[in-house]
């Protein structure tokens, strides 16, 4: 026999619905979402009887016709007859460069300048508050536009390079500084498998090499701690972690015959080398110190959010300044500094669409700039540009969150 | 600039049932102002002067339709437009008509729906070198930095020219005529091209325009025009037969100076029908008789206009060339008033 009975049939009303806080939430929810989707169905009708109206039609074929045009960066094989498709994905690659070099290198000015805003020495603190306050106060757009018109307008062009008497030299006869970019050598192999066309198979083994190597030092030094911890004596892993990371890729480098590709005058401008243009310099460089300023004040705020009493009992330790920022305050801190890191990261990549500026080749130059214009095709270039940013946006955010999770507070 | 797009994009959706579906003329008249689309500044063709009053050769085609549908030629609000927002403005409703120096090609009237309403300058593209350079062909520039305007079919023709001779080049994308005019002269690029009126116009606003040389290859055939949305047919006759009519106005030695004495009486009746004293063309536009006489009379005819903003005697210095009269051996030719 059951103690428990059905509940009342007939005993739910329909304005039980709002009264009873058992319904109420879920039929605002319900409510909320019908809005939702009459509001997006209402745009996405006038959106399509307007292109009827106006004899257009949504659709994708424009990407695999020949864009037609020509892109000064590409890091993948690209020519005017290469496809639309071809061109966005020159774009992507060149967003994803510029976005990838400016965290780097913001993370390094934000992490240097938000500590040095808590140093005790006066003048260094002032400097990094001044530096942050400015960068941080105008706008992105502005910071590239500065440098790059600095660039354009204090560099000598290359024609200055030329003659018996040249107005400017090669720095080392290996560096050019131009107003077009920077020339440096570039590396290539004599003896690489695959010639001209596997250059990438090379690089892809030194690479690997590298990776190799670095699994190997990782190994030595596990070991060594495992010593440490059995027998209290460390050995010196030094000489082999330095053997590790040279000599196989010393070998590597001379097997596949490493030459350098000197930059040298050739026609209207330098010809050889790795060409670093002044478009991706100044974006990087502007993108580097406006989110370097944002990422120190971050840091500044990781570092006093750890108790001072960590500070001071580390040097009751007798641990140095420097030691106890990189064993004790900064680890700590990283808790409360990574989750505002990833948006600035986010940020960074959002804020290279500035790129079109300046004239650098990234996605929303080539889609959604020079094919959108060129084939009319706004809405599917608007929508494929949301759709990309939108999924790197989202990679970077669960990357970053992984390592979030791995140096946060472990709550057992 | 991706805001713009986005926002460009939302307004092609909000916008266009109401600007394809009602006649832009009816627009125009209520709202007592005629949009224009003209470019964010070429000298000579359209831009502002030191007073702010917009200026140049493709504007009087504006301030041109202006007094015929308003009655007054400055009833206008130009609104400047990139190669890259242009198009975007023109079918969102944005503008009423683009008056800039934009080429008619097939896909831009077909595939874009569009409708070019003629041609007011047959123009090519061409290239500006320093003389310094030392370059006399374009075929020399194999391997120079070309700045481009981004987004105009200058620059897919400038991808054919380059390929077609087998030669290289490195192009440094450009959004408006003032910026590269700077990285041109700051020698960021060796080479500046674009439509050849577009270089001589530059040119002109140079401090030494005579260090600059015209390298003698035109690559392109450019028609530049007028354009409206497709779709509106009434609109565009009214804005094909005002630039008609400048032409005519021309051909027939009808200028600013004689048109009011030609009104009150002329013995040739196609001036007669073309000024409204004979006929009934200004009705079957929907406009007033006297429709063409007020844009020949604040604008003058085509030569004048021609004369007055991008002629011979102005810092432009551009011949008439294949823009002269049939009958003087140029390209320009309008269909009878009849």
């Amino acid at each position: 026999m059951s103690t428990l009975s059905d509940p009342q049939q007939g005993s739910f009303r329909l304005s039980m619905l709002l009264n009873d806080t058992r319904y109420r939430s879920a039929t605002l929810q319900v409510i909320a979402a019908i809005i939702l989707a009459a509001c997006l169905f209402y745009l996405y009708s006038n959106l399509a009887e307007n292109l009827r109206e106006a004899g257009l039609n949504i659709a994708f074929d424009f990407l695999g016709a020949p864009a037609g045009y020509d892109i000064n960066q590409t890091l993948i094989d690209y020519n005017s007859q290469s496809s639309n498709l071809r061109a966005a994905m020159v774009g992507i690659l060149n967003t994803l460069l510029v976005a990838f070099l400016a965290c780097i290198t913001a993370t390094v000015f934000g992490v240097i300048a938000g500590v040095l805003r808590l140093s005790n020495n006066w003048l260094v603190r002032k400097l990094m508050a001044v530096y942050v306050e400015i960068f941080r106060n105008i706008p992105v757009l502005i910071w590239i536009i500065i440098i790059f018109t600095i660039m354009t307008a204090v560099m000598p062009a290359p024609s200055a390079f030329r003659g018996d008497d040249p107005d400017s030299t090669m720095l080392f006869d290996l560096f050019a500084f131009t107003n077009r970019g920077v020339y440096i050598p570039g590396p290539y192999f004599t003896r690489g498998i695959g010639g001209e066309d596997g250059s990438w198979i090379n690089w892809l083994l030194v690479i690997a090499t590298m990776v190799a190597a670095l699994f190997g030092t990782r190994a030595v030094t596990a070991r060594a701690e495992a010593k440490q911890a059995a027998t209290g004596v460390r050995p010196n892993t030094l000489w082999i972690n330095l053997a590790i990371w040279f000599v196989p890729i010393i070998i590597l480098l001379t097997i596949l015959g490493l030459a350098w590709d000197i930059p040298a005058l050739s026609g209207f401008n330098f010809g050889g080398g790795l060409k670093i243009g002044g478009p991706l310099i100044a974006l990087w460089f502007a993108l580097s110190i406006y989110t370097g300023a944002f990422i120190a004040e971050n840091v500044r705020a990781g570092i006093l959010a750890v108790s001072k009493g960590q500070t001071e009992a580390a040097s009751a330790l007798g641990l140095r300044p420097r030691r106890v920022m990189s064993l004790v305050v900064l680890p700590q801190a990283l808790r409360v500094i990574i989750p505002p890191l990833i948006s600035q990261y986010l940020n960074i990549t959002k804020n290279s669409s500035l790129a079109i500026a300046v004239g650098y080749a990234d996605i929303t130059a080539t889609l959604g700039g020079i094919t959108l214009n060129q084939t009319g095709r706004a809405i599917e270039c608007v929508l494929l540009l949301m759709a990309f940013y939108l999924i790197i946006s989202l990679l970077i955010s669960a990357g970053m969150n992984v390592y979030n999770n791995a140096v946060k507070l472990k709550e057992r | 600039m991706k805001k713009s797009y986005i926002l460009g994009a939302l307004t092609v959706v909000g916008l266009s049932a109401s600007a394809a579906a009602a006649a832009t003329l009816d627009d125009v008249k209520s709202r007592g102002k005629l949009n224009c689309g003209v470019t964010t500044g070429l000298v000579g063709f359209a831009a502002p002067d030191a007073n702010g009053e917009w200026k140049g050769f493709d504007v009087a085609v504006c301030r041109a339709v202006a007094a015929a549908v308003l009655g007054d030629p400055n009833a206008v609000e130009f609104v400047p437009t990139t190669g890259k927002t242009r198009f975007t403005a023109l079918a969102s409703g944005e503008i009423d008509m683009l008056a800039r120096n934009t080429t008619w090609t097939f896909s831009r009237d077909n595939d874009l729906k569009f409708e070019f309403t003629g041609i007011n300058y047959y123009d090519g593209q061409g290239f500006m070198v320093p003389k310094a350079l030392g370059v006399s062909s374009a075929k020399d520039l194999d391997g120079a930095t070309v700045c481009i305007q981004t987004g105009t079919t200058t620059e897919l023709n400038l991808a054919d020219y380059f390929r077609k001779n087998n030669i290289s080049y490195e192009p440094v994308p450009i959004e408006t005529n003032a910026e590269a005019q700077q990285q041109y002269l700051a020698g960021a690029c060796d080479v500046y091209t674009t439509d050849a009126s577009g270089l001589a116009a530059t040119r002109a606003t140079f401090e030494n325009p005579g260090e600059h040389i015209l390298l003698p290859e035109i690559v392109s055939k450019e028609p530049l025009g007028p354009l409206v949305r497709h779709g509106d047919n009434e609109w565009g006759d009214i804005v094909r037969w005002t630039l008609n009519a400048l032409i005519t106005a021309e051909e027939l030695g009808v200028s600013s100076a004689n048109v009011a004495e030609m009104a009150s009486g002329t013995n040739n009746p196609e001036v007669a029908r073309l000024l409204g004293t004979e006929g009934e063309l200004g009705s079957m536009l929907g406009l007033d008789a006297d429709w063409a006489k007020r844009a020949i009379e604040t604008q003058g005819n085509y030569g004048e206009i021609f004369a007055k903003n991008i002629g011979e005697e102005t810092p432009i210095g551009l011949a008439r060339g294949l823009n002269a009269q049939w009958t003087d051996g140029g390209l320009l030719y309008s269909p009878p008033f009849r």
